[in-house]
């Protein structure tokens, strides 16, 4: 408990200091509205439901475009691993696609899927899987020989020994991979709801930016914060259990 | 003298690193063993025993020569040959007793019985208590233990051995080379254990083939059958003039491999 409280003081020392800042209007209300108005916005925009469906909407488009990053990130990997031939062919484009900004990628998603989901979880899915395809990949490529020769000689066919030993084996750095492409994921989301949307968390910030109504604009900008620091604790969480056994 | 079971007939290994020249591990080798026989394969680090050993198991073609195992050529690993390596090779990510379970649950066991036979093995190499203990938490004696329990429990016919007890302290290696002894001749099983420790070699096999230094041959065969149960056999005799005919022909191959090296 006590250990909590000094972990989040400065986050609570951060929220004294906004609310400061901006009840003495050390900067402009319209630049910073205060704590407690965003509060108050916060409160409204859940009792109208307004806050909740769009955060569905978003967490779906992410969630969605995330576990095909995982699953199909995740066995390209691999088999870019375990196969000489897989690795030909998907090697050189890893290295090519890497450095692009995905968000590059918004322009052309939204002119193949339109304004919809579609286009939201494809470019999630784009850009979350390289972080996921070398995670896997360098973690397969690490595996110990002789565990698959062990696997083998009790009587492990070969596909099975990737299911058995590679996958196990490579899940550190996948898990670590994985972890990255939530990070990157709240930010292609919110980005490209933000240019091409009419609906989600993005699609509100921009929409109450424009508007002038600052306070809701805060109020989801937190509410987005918030998400993306409970994904990733959750996750870390997960990391943990599955790794329990590195003791 | 009972029918071979392995047959090891001219058997060449190259091999071909991404860079550099091709090296020649083994060069014509000719071996048989025969079932429940206990044999070491000595030599000097480099002098290809390991490949010979990963040959016979089948986790590396054999592209010159044959190995028979029970008359049928060695295609691909099977679980009739169990092996065993220097760094014990636990899946990490599973408990003592799930490794002990894996090659019980790969034979597809049922549940009850694969259950009291992998506590049957845990058992037996000393390792109760600890059946919940991820590898991570064990001591190198007792990764050794799990892994020589996962092996057994599967009951493979041959017994393949890669250097089992050289990451090990003095001392747990003897005590491990006492239980191995006893756990063989509880029952028997064919057993290929490469080492490059001579009075190991002495004290457990009932033949020692030495290998020369690379490309590796076969340089002598030698009969090391005593009574093993016999206490303080380290200290008999026969056993030091043994220990020490072989140390002579494993000395010049040592030094013949080192001379390789620095070249």
């Amino acid at each position: 408990m006590k250990q909590a409280l000094i972990r989040y003081l400065p986050l609570v020392l951060l929220a004294l200091a906004w609310e400061a800042v901006a009840r003495f209007e050390l900067v402009s209300r319209l630049a910073l509205p205060t704590l407690t108005d965003v509060a108050v916005a916060w409160f409204d925009l859940l009792r109208s439901g307004e806050l909740l469906t769009n955060a569905a909407d978003s967490v779906y488009r992410g969630a969605v475009g995330l576990l095909l990053a995982v699953v199909l990130g995740g066995l390209a990997g691999v088999f870019m691993a375990f196969s000489r031939a897989v690795n030909v062919l998907l090697g050189p484009l890893v290295e090519l696609f890497y450095p692009v900004p995905k968000s590059a990628l918004i322009p052309i998603t939204v002119f193949w899927l339109g304004f919809g989901d579609g286009s939201k979880i494809l470019l999630i899915f784009l850009g979350c899987m390289l972080p996921v395809t070398i995670g896997a990949y360098n973690g397969a490529r690490s595996t110990d020989q002789a565990l698959l020769w062990s696997a083998r000689s009790m009587g492990a066919g070969r596909l099975r020994v990737v299911w058995d030993v590679v996958v196990p084996s490579a899940l550190p750095e996948l898990l670590n991979g994985i972890r990255t492409a939530i990070a990157l994921s709240f930010v292609l989301l919110v980005l490209s709801e933000l240019i091409a949307s009419r609906k989600g968390l993005g699609f509100m910030i921009g929409l109450f930016g424009s508007g002038g109504v600052y306070d809701a604009m805060f109020a989801t900008v937190l509410t987005v914060a918030l998400l993306g620091f409970v994904a990733d604790r959750s996750f870390q969480l997960v990391m943990r259990r599955a790794l329990a056994w590195q003791g | 003298m009972g029918q071979a079971q392995i047959v090891i007939d001219q058997v060449s290994h190259c091999y071909r690193p991404q860079r550099g020249r091709e090296v020649l591990a083994l060069d014509k080798v000719a071996l048989d063993v025969r079932e429940r026989e206990f044999v070491a394969l000595l030599g000097p680090s480099g002098c290809g025993k390991s490949t010979l050993l990963y040959l016979i198991g089948g986790f590396l073609p054999v592209e010159s020569g044959r190995i028979l195992v029970d008359g049928a050529p060695v295609a691909q690993p099977g679980p009739d040959r169990g092996i065993v390596f220097q760094h014990f090779a636990l899946f990490p990510w599973k408990t003592v007793r799930g490794n002990v379970l894996y090659g019980l649950e790969r034979a597809g066991m049922p549940q009850r019985e694969r259950q009291r036979r992998a506590q049957q093995f845990i058992d037996l190499v000393g390792l109760s208590g600890f059946e919940d203990s991820y590898p991570s938490h064990l001591s190198g004696g007792m990764k050794q233990r799990a892994a020589l329990a996962r092996t057994l429990a599967f009951d493979p016919k041959i017994l393949l051995m890669d250097e089992p007890f050289g990451a090990l302290d003095s001392q747990t290696r003897s005590l491990m080379q006492g239980e191995l002894l006893t756990i063989w001749q509880g029952s028997p099983k064919t057993v290929i254990f490469v080492t490059h420790d001579v009075q190991e070699a002495v004290y457990l096999a009932e033949r020692v083939v030495v290998m020369s230094a690379r490309p590796g041959h076969i340089k002598a065969v030698i009969d090391t059958k005593f009574d093993k149960g016999e206490t303080d056999i380290l200290k008999s005799k026969s056993f030091i003039e043994k220990v020490d005919e072989i140390w002579h022909l494993v000395r010049v191959e040592a030094i013949a491999a080192q001379g390789d090296r620095l070249s």
